[in-house]
């Protein structure tokens, strides 16, 4: 049903459009959520879906994110695969219990008679200057909610190709859109279709050291690759999660085992994060491989900062560039870590 | 056609019917222009029918808990005629939505008492097929089912059927926020979902005086625009006449309905609470006097609708009805670790087929 189109893509206009295919091929979706109807979302993901599809398929909801969660629970009762937005990061909490006491376990309390083909959209993350309550880095919470899967695209093309794969999923995603990408574009033709979840992508190669990054901290972990290769001469391979859960150990541990030293990058604070996780997995499964401690670049354990504070928080080019210069180039041991103040 | 404040008012005192002496005291005028209306005696024994058999099996279910069958029971014990008389209004393709504290409901809707008692046996979580018996799983966590039912109330009228989601819930879970979005959602969405409030007085120990300000539960539905009523929840025939004209009116397109049911829990939470310390044993001798199966027998047998023989074949059937539950849930029920693994997604995550191979193995070298 969709037209073939090709051009410069925007990874908001990449979301619509799977949206607008999703519309169109299943009349079981339906969009709801506040202010996606006739304003098109905040951030305009949503734009034109109730004009062209009618507010029976695309509609706002009263503001109520445990409500809007829950109607979606009882609509899926039905059949239906409703596509629900929380507005932001934060403001999707009050849905919690819903998400996690429900659209997450249905499947597993019926064994399997009963599912939730439930997509919970949070724009997340910062580096847009939100103020407090709009930056959270909340991927941790729902990747540690067995039942989820958790998706998080860093590219226009895998902002479509996820999300059709959201949409058509048996299983809710909660499916993160790190809004400081929503305006980045790329050449694209669509509908595109690129790998499916559980399948992380490498998006640049090398041999020296692994980057795993995921969602906003994608662009700057190639950033990063870029300058170390050209101030340093190292060669550092750059892969892009894209889905949290399921998680791809085997593409990871392939690439730390050909380069020996890892550096995970993550937004959210590290003290029991994503992030940390991502590190023990590499530690558990390539050890033998490792020259240096797999280390972590994460934002810092501090609520999300204001506006004007928000780059003194945020993983950028340079710390990325630090800790890799930290990874035993030298084969002297790294002591910095056990440094402990008291 | 927009509605005033008048038409969602609850009556000032609780519908009653039948009073706690079994003598017939209404609909009366106010119950009769709301559209309650006297049930026939034959809808009448069949609702004293199933609770009869359902107070036999909440008993039974009291007593596998005490021989360790079941690892809690919430008992419902004394407000069976909220139990059985909403669930026996129900059509088959409507959807209903329990608590933890309803399986006598479950059992009166027809589903099998040891799928229902699956949860609370502990052998897995829901027992029934909740698509085929349009019935949502038992809900534990507090008003949440109180969006689902709206949801699932407006996703049926979608598509284009008459069904009605009728959502039970108990007093304390109405200061839930769920429960107010839940009234929200089905008001604003025209929902055709039926909120049903067992006022049971308590919320484990915490009574109702401490739970809310409000005249009545009822009247927390009036905020949202929706119409609201209260019944006397121990007088079965005006719970089955409030119940049907709440379903017809969500049924007809007018949208939502909330019945507060004034009851009352004669056990302790569950078997593992200890009642005694949040209440005197006056006020549930009290409230023992008001049995809604008594009240309803005394009725039947003055109308000359249940006689000897029906009464001596319903006890028989009760009778029988337990000893095939107890048999059945004497036999050990199948527990199969690596099922752990099926239900989490439709395609198990690499790391979830990893653990499901190291359990394998635990299991092997433990038959070994």
């Amino acid at each position: 049903m969709s037209t073939q189109s090709s051009g410069t893509v925007t990874m908001a206009q990449a979301l619509n459009r799977a949206l607008r295919d999703a519309l169109t091929e299943d009349e079981d979706v339906l969009v709801f959520g506040e202010d996606v109807g006739q304003l098109g979302g905040v951030f305009r993901i949503t734009d034109g879906l109730t004009a062209d599809f009618g507010e029976e398929r695309c509609f706002d909801t009263p503001l109520a994110e445990a409500g809007i969660a829950g109607f979606a629970v009882g609509l899926a009762m039905q059949g239906f695969r409703p596509v629900i937005e929380m507005q932001f990061d934060a403001f999707g909490y009050p849905a919690f219990e819903q998400v996690v006491s429900h659209i997450a376990k249905m499947r597993n309390r019926t064994r399997s008679m009963l599912t939730m083909p439930i997509v919970i959209r949070i724009p997340y993350a910062g580096g847009i200057g939100g103020v407090e309550h709009h930056c959270d880095s909340s991927e941790g919470y729902y990747a540690h909610t067995p039942g989820l899967h958790v998706v998080t695209p860093s590219t226009p093309a895998d902002a479509y190709s996820l999300l059709r794969e959201a949409i058509s999923s048996p299983d809710p995603v909660v499916f993160m859109e790190p809004k400081a990408l929503y305006w980045s574009k790329a050449e694209l033709e669509l509908p595109a279709r690129t790998e499916p979840f559980g399948r992380a992508a490498v998006r640049r190669e090398g041999s020296d050291v692994t980057l795993v990054a995921y969602g906003p901290q994608v662009p700057n972990a190639l950033k990063a690759a870029e300058v170390a290769a050209e101030e340093e001469g190292w060669s550092v391979e750059v892969i892009d999660l894209r889905t949290l859960v399921p998680f791809d150990d085997e593409t990871v541990a392939a690439s730390v085992r050909k380069t020996g030293r890892c550096v995970v990058v993550s937004e959210a604070a590290g003290f029991g994060g994503v992030g940390g996780e991502i590190a023990a997995r590499v530690s558990e499964r390539c050890f033998h491989s490792l020259a240096a401690p797999v280390l972590r670049v994460s934002g810092l354990d501090i609520p999300y900062p204001p506006p004007m504070l928000e780059h003194t928080h945020l993983p950028g080019v340079d710390r990325i560039l630090d800790a890799m210069a930290r990874l035993q180039w030298d084969d002297q041991p790294d002591v910095a870590h056990l440094e402990v103040s008291r | 056609m927009s509605k005033t404040t008048a038409d969602l008012l609850p009556c000032g005192d609780p519908v009653q019917f039948l009073n706690e002496q079994g003598e017939l005291t209404g609909p009366g005028e106010e119950a009769e222009a709301r559209g309650y209306l006297m049930p026939s005696d034959e809808d009448l024994l069949a609702v004293w029918r199933q609770m009869v058999i359902g107070r036999r099996f909440d008993a039974q279910a009291t007593a596998l808990t005490k021989q360790g069958r079941l690892a809690v029971y919430p008992s419902s014990r004394g407000q069976d005629a909220c139990q059985v008389a909403p669930v026996l209004a129900l059509q088959e393709h409507d959807w209903f939505f329990p608590t933890y504290r309803d399986s006598m409901a479950l059992v009166s809707r027809g589903l099998d008492p040891v799928e229902v008692l699956t949860l609370l046996r502990g052998s897995w979580h829901c027992g029934y097929d909740p698509v085929a018996n349009n019935t949502a799983p038992q809900c534990t966590p507090l008003a949440t089912q109180a969006v689902h039912a709206a949801g699932a109330g407006h996703g049926l009228a979608r598509r284009g059927s008459d069904g009605v989601a009728l959502c039970f819930i108990g007093d304390g879970a109405t200061s839930e926020g769920d429960f107010h979005e839940g009234l929200n959602f089905a008001a604003v969405f025209n929902a055709p979902t039926v909120y049903f409030v067992q006022n049971n007085k308590y919320a484990i120990s915490v009574p109702l005086a401490k739970q809310t300000k409000a005249p009545s539960l009822a009247y927390k539905g009036i905020g949202y625009g929706i119409r609201s009523e209260q019944v006397d929840g121990n007088d079965a025939a005006a719970v089955l006449a409030v119940t049907r004209a709440a379903l017809e009116h969500a049924s007809s397109g007018s949208g939502p309905f909330l019945i507060e049911a004034h009851t009352y829990r004669l056990e302790a939470h569950t078997n593992a609470d200890d009642a005694t310390r949040y209440r005197g044993s006056e006020e549930v001798a009290e409230w023992s006097t008001r049995d809604p199966i008594a009240r309803l027998r005394t009725y039947l047998v003055g109308t000359g609708a249940l006689t000897p023989e029906i009464e001596e074949e319903v006890t028989a059937a009760a009778e029988s009805y337990a000893a095939s539950l107890r048999e059945r849930m004497n036999l050990e029920p199948e527990v199969a670790p690596l099922s752990l693994f099926e239900h989490v997604y439709a395609q198990p995550t690499p790391q979830l087929r990893e653990q499901a191979d190291l359990v394998r193995a635990e299991l092997e070298e433990a038959q070994a």
